[in-house]
């Protein structure tokens, strides 16, 4: 059996001594598009900063495709293929949304001052190669339009687009998503629904948190529902939803 | 003609200060890098080339008698080196505490240059080093213009690679990590190399200015490397605008008429018993300047313009 996308084992964290991540674990598939919910407070965001590697685990181990990264930076992480969206976008406001999608490709020569001075020809050719790759993505996402405004123009929706453009443009291998849906509208919230099938459906494993319940019975095939810091249930969404401890949490807000 | 001759002597300075304004833009205004040290980027860049182009010297170390042309080179080399050391050591500090050691590293180096004899010349400083254009030194107009026309080259040539910079990948980058570092981690970029490669040039910069100023002067030595050095270009840049390269130039030649021209008034004004304590009125001068334009303009005369990057053509003509 080859090894998960992503896979993260017995993962601990605690701030200030209340244990926030405890004895975590689950594995996204190669390919698969796996939600992860919970009610609020339940640690699925700082499991996401841990994975990503913004914060690093009090104990546990996290591989992407089977190689231990638990150690690696968040910019190597992504260097290997793991690219996260933020809860609240994060855009680069006064930069222009072409400008915001072009920096996050990896690996720019003309990222380093000498290069520019002294390759400029590897670096305009790169800069070609990637403008291309940025427009299409950018019409992936519906934002042609408003490809030379500053992102500081974007609505809330449009800056959940900005941030999928701009972690396809990584090239990842797998993605984590933070609640792409939560303060869009309903008329962007079908468009968003549909690019994130159209991301898994090329191969892309992707974690999603969402609060969403139609969002996750739509897209997803697997659910890991966390309480408290812990993974409280698993398995396919209509399922586990039915659960009563999974009722319970969310009706409480602690796990019974 | 003695105006004229000084004008362009005036001049000159001026656009030597320009190069050490431009070289903090891109540590201050491009990356919000606070390098309260600049006096002694400046100092390393001129003691440097010193070493390599004046001729041997007995009681000195060095003294290579090498062309001008290397000794602005390693200059700006040497100083690039010197504060990408520095760099490494403290940019991982907070702003305030980057000031600190910035701060106190430049009074170590300053005290160097004063107290290692064998490579400085201590107190005494350095003198008769080699001139551009010294074959004509008789003649001060044409000496002093063409080492005008030799400064505002450098100063345009300098402009126009920071501008390109400014719109390459390289600068696109630095104002993502300035815009959120956060997000720019996250999307694999690493700010404390940027950092890193920004401190750097605006190092490289500086010393250069440094290896200016020295052959075009003649004459250098520990006084000129003190603090105020640094707050005339912190007063400079502030006035001319952060973040924008010709505000930068503008900044540069503005103030530094302010402070040639107060000292002149100075000199006129007060008899000659007074003159080294009404000399600190040049001080209050460009002090209360700034107070004024950061009350009334606190974003410059020439404020940060919105840099696009070029993506070689607009989506219609590709």
């Amino acid at each position: 059996m080859s090894n998960p996308a992503l896979s993260a084992d017995g993962l601990s964290m605690s701030f200030g001594g209340h244990n926030v991540v405890r004895d975590m674990s689950l594995n996204v598939g190669t390919g698969e598009l796996v939600g992860l919910i919970g009610p609020n407070g339940a640690g699925k965001t700082t499991m996401f900063n841990l994975l990503a590697g913004t914060l690093r685990p009090k104990a546990g181990v996290i591989r992407l495709a089977g190689e231990d990264v638990t150690d690696r930076s968040q910019q190597g992480r992504c260097g290997s293929g793991l690219s996260r969206s933020f809860q609240i976008p994060k855009p680069f406001a006064r930069m222009t949304v072409l400008e915001n999608v072009m920096t996050s490709a990896q690996g720019q020569v003309g990222e380093n001052v000498l290069s520019v001075l002294i390759r400029p020809g590897a670096v305009a050719a790169q800069e070609r190669a990637n403008v291309a790759r940025a427009r299409a993505l950018i019409d992936f996402v519906s934002l042609s339009h408003l490809e030379d405004r500053p992102a500081s123009v974007l609505s809330g929706g449009q800056r959940k687009l900005l941030e999928l453009a701009r972690v396809l443009m990584t090239e990842p291998k797998v993605i984590l998503l933070d609640e792409p849906a939560a303060g869009v509208n309903p008329a962007l919230l079908d468009l968003i629904i549909d690019r994130i099938a159209d991301i898994n459906s090329r191969g892309i494993s992707i974690l999603l948190i969402e609060h969403n319940m139609d969002m996750i019975a739509r897209l997803c095939s697997r659910v890991v529902v966390m309480a408290a810091g812990r993974l409280l249930a698993e398995g396919a969404p209509q399922e586990v939803t039915r659960r009563p401890e999974v009722v319970d949490v969310y009706l409480d807000g602690m796990p019974s | 003609m003695e105006y004229l001759a000084y004008a362009a002597f005036f001049l000159t300075l001026a656009m030597t200060f320009s190069i050490i304004c431009l070289g903090l833009n891109v540590q201050w205004g491009q990356t919000g890098l606070f390098n309260v040290g600049v006096a002694a980027f400046v100092g390393v860049g001129a003691y440097t080339s010193v070493l390599l182009t004046t001729p041997a010297t007995p009681d000195r170390i060095g003294g290579f008698g090498l062309p001008i042309a290397v000794g602005w080179i390693g200059a700006a080399g040497v100083s690039a080196v010197v504060s990408f050391l520095v760099g490494a050591l403290t940019l991982r500090l907070r702003s305030d505490y980057l000031a600190i050691t910035t701060f106190g590293i430049a009074i170590a180096l300053q005290l160097c240059f004063q107290n290692i004899e064998v490579l400085t010349g201590g107190v005494f400083g350095v003198g008769f080093i080699p001139r551009a254009f010294g074959s004509v030194q008789a003649n001060a107009l044409l000496f002093n213009y063409a080492n005008l026309a030799l400064a505002a080259a450098l100063v345009v040539v300098l402009y126009l690679v920071l501008e390109h910079l400014a719109r390459s990948p390289w600068g696109r980058v630095l104002r993502a990590v300035r815009e959120d570092e956060a997000a720019a981690q996250s999307l694999g970029k690493n700010p404390a190399a940027l950092r890193l490669q920004a401190f750097a040039l605006g190092g490289a910069i500086m010393g250069l200015a440094g290896a200016v100023q020295a052959h075009f002067v003649g004459f250098i030595s520990p006084p000129n490397y003190l603090p105020m050095l640094t707050f005339q270009v912190w007063a400079m840049l502030i006035v001319g605008g952060s973040g924008n390269n010709m505000g930068a130039i503008l900044g540069a030649v503005l103030v530094w008429a302010i402070w040639a021209l107060s000292g002149s008034l100075i000199s006129e004004v007060f008899p000659a018993d007074q003159q080294a304590r009404a000399a600190s009125l040049q001080i209050v001068v460009i002090g209360v300047m700034l107070c004024l334009l950061l009350l009334w303009r606190p974003q410059g005369l020439l404020p940060e313009r919105q840099t696009i990057s070029k993506h070689l053509g607009t989506r219609h003509d590709t």
